[in-house]
């Protein structure tokens, strides 16, 4: 950045404005000479967090310090200023490589800081065997990056969602207009072409608010995570956890959902010799698990993959630590944005649309 | 590795947050806007059958009317004809009336005129017989006026039947 390049003021900006938003850390790391780990920085940024960085270097620039909620004999509540501010220790791990871990201040005093889980300290220390903590982990409820988010990404859903139902209560079933004109093809999408195309026509009604909601939640928070800074930044949908709740959620919808005909197919398939049904009996039950097993994959691994490539090609201005690569890496970056939008939208509709699938095949009546 | 591990905090967050919103948009956000869109869109299909519907009728009212209309020329047209051939008739009549009429007229001028013609010959013979008369007695008396004509006379007679 020292470097003045004669770039179009318009172009500088931008690319000043998509450095400034999350790596901030380059300026830092050109002071302190420390070596730009490519790796680490965007596993620190796909991953969760217990802070949320909004500017200046990565260590004591600025950040939003998130509550700890840990239940360790009892309810635990304090600040993760604590941890962030605390006593900074550091370990080889496998490989040689320097590991930091943090111990916090005051209240925090028995809990330690590594790569954003929580341990309990035995006798003032973690203890390394292996390139791993022995110490346990307290059970961690703390609001962090992802909760934030989480919390931040529903109530926009229901602002929004609230703002074009107040529309419709206000004026009744009339031609909708502003954000109810935007949103009505897409619940009506949701509704046609994801539940009734794919459920019983006498029984979709009943899953279209589960569908909904799941469309919804998800694209919403796809969106917010390509926002680099607050309100987004956080990657929600690309972690496993979320992923998880949201394919158990279907497996619980389809299995509950599941009528005499869906069971007799896994557990009895009409139609084969025998011998053949008890051999399909564990494959099906598999099966019923393996698909909402991939819907949580699915959804990880594009949203996960699509702000690594964003953070990779990005980080191309901080590997070579000179600012005219951000001609080549801020268009690059910005293609995959935008392909990242329809990427938001795409997976918000496939994992909507394979739920109605799988409810769809599990309410399904036998015809014969 | 702890990237595709489920944190326990983050899933119980998700858990919460997700059913919570499940609960509030399905009462509050799905249940008005799809019963509105589906109202309206029943709505809407209802007013699309009934313009179907009326756009029949209209055309089967059309298609009435044109029928009316065409009868009511057909009417027209036969009741000009029978006008037409109730006046031509009307003409004829009074035509062949009118000659018979005439035919009459002229039959009784005709048998009118032959009676004035016989009456007048009538008077006319009678005048011409008193004449002939008159003229004969003038004559006979000139003829027998002195002895030689009276004995002239009988002497022609005699000469006639002398002849005989």
């Amino acid at each position: 950045m020292q470097k003045a390049i004669n770039f179009p003021l318009l172009v500088q900006k931008i690319m000043l404005f998509i450095a400034f938003s999350a790596f901030i850390n380059f300026s830092y790391a050109n002071k302190s000479e420390e070596k730009f780990n490519v790796s680490e920085m965007i596993m620190h940024h796909i991953k969760d967090a217990h802070e949320w960085h909004l500017f200046g270097p990565e260590h004591g620039g600025t950040s939003i310090y998130l509550p700890i909620i840990i239940i360790d004999n009892g309810l635990k509540t304090f600040n993760s200023s604590l941890f962030y501010h605390g006593i900074k220790k550091s370990f080889k791990d496998d490989s040689g490589s320097e590991q930091h871990y943090l111990i916090g201040k005051g209240e925090a005093s028995n809990y330690a800081l590594l790569h954003e889980k929580i341990y309990k300290l035995k006798s003032g220390e973690l203890h390394i065997h292996k390139g791993h903590p022995l110490n346990a982990k307290a059970l961690d409820f703390s609001i962090t990056k992802n909760v934030l988010s989480l919390f931040m990404g529903a109530f926009l859903i229901l602002v929004i969602l609230f703002s074009v139902a107040r529309f419709y209560k206000k004026n009744g079933a009339v031609a909708p207009k502003g954000i109810a004109k935007f949103l009505e093809p897409i619940i009506v999408m949701v509704r046609d072409d994801i539940a009734k195309a794919n459920i019983d026509k006498h029984k979709y009604q009943k899953y279209v608010p589960y569908l909904l909601t799941v469309f919804f939640f998800i694209w919403l928070n796809n969106m917010l995570g390509l926002i680099p800074f607050l309100p987004g930044g956080a990657n929600l949908t690309g972690n496993i956890s979320v992923t998880l709740f949201l394919a158990v959620c279907t497996l619980l919808v389809t299995v509950f959902s599941g009528n005499k005909n869906y069971w007799g197919h896994v557990f009895w398939m009409p139609g084969v010799p025998v011998p053949m049904k008890f051999f399909m009996m564990p494959i099906e039950l598999i099966g019923v698990l393996t698909k909402p097993f991939a819907l949580m994959i699915r959804l990880f691994a594009n949203i996960t993959a699509g702000h690594i490539i964003v953070l990779a090609l990005i980080s191309i201005i901080f590997i070579n630590k000179n600012m005219a690569w951000g001609g080549l890496s801020v268009p690059m970056a910005l293609f995959i944005s935008i392909l990242e939008l329809l990427v938001a939208f795409l997976q918000a509709f496939l994992f909507s649309m394979l739920s109605a699938l799988f409810i769809g095949a599990a309410v399904e009546e036998a015809h014969h | 590795m702890d990237l595709v591990l489920p944190d326990f905090g983050l899933l119980f967050w998700t858990g919460l947050v997700f059913c919570c919103l499940l609960f509030l948009l399905a009462k509050f956000a799905w249940k008005p806007i799809l019963t509105a869109v589906n109202t309206r869109e029943q709505k809407i299909t209802e007013a699309l059958e009934l313009a179907e519907k009326t756009k029949s009728e209209m055309q089967s009212l059309q298609a009435e009317n044109e029928k009316i209309i065409k009868e009511a020329r057909a009417e027209r047209d036969s009741i000009l004809k029978e006008a037409k051939e109730a006046a031509n008739r009307m003409i004829e009549d009074a035509k062949s009336k009118s000659k018979i009429e005439a035919e009459k007229i002229v039959e009784a001028a005709r048998l009118s005129i032959n009676n004035e013609k016989a009456a007048a010959m009538a008077e006319l013979k009678t005048h011409v017989a008193a004449l002939s008369l008159e003229i004969a007695e003038k004559v006979v008396r000139g003829e027998l006026a002195s002895d030689d004509k009276q004995k002239a006379l009988a002497d022609k007679l005699a000469g006639d039947i002398n002849l005989n």
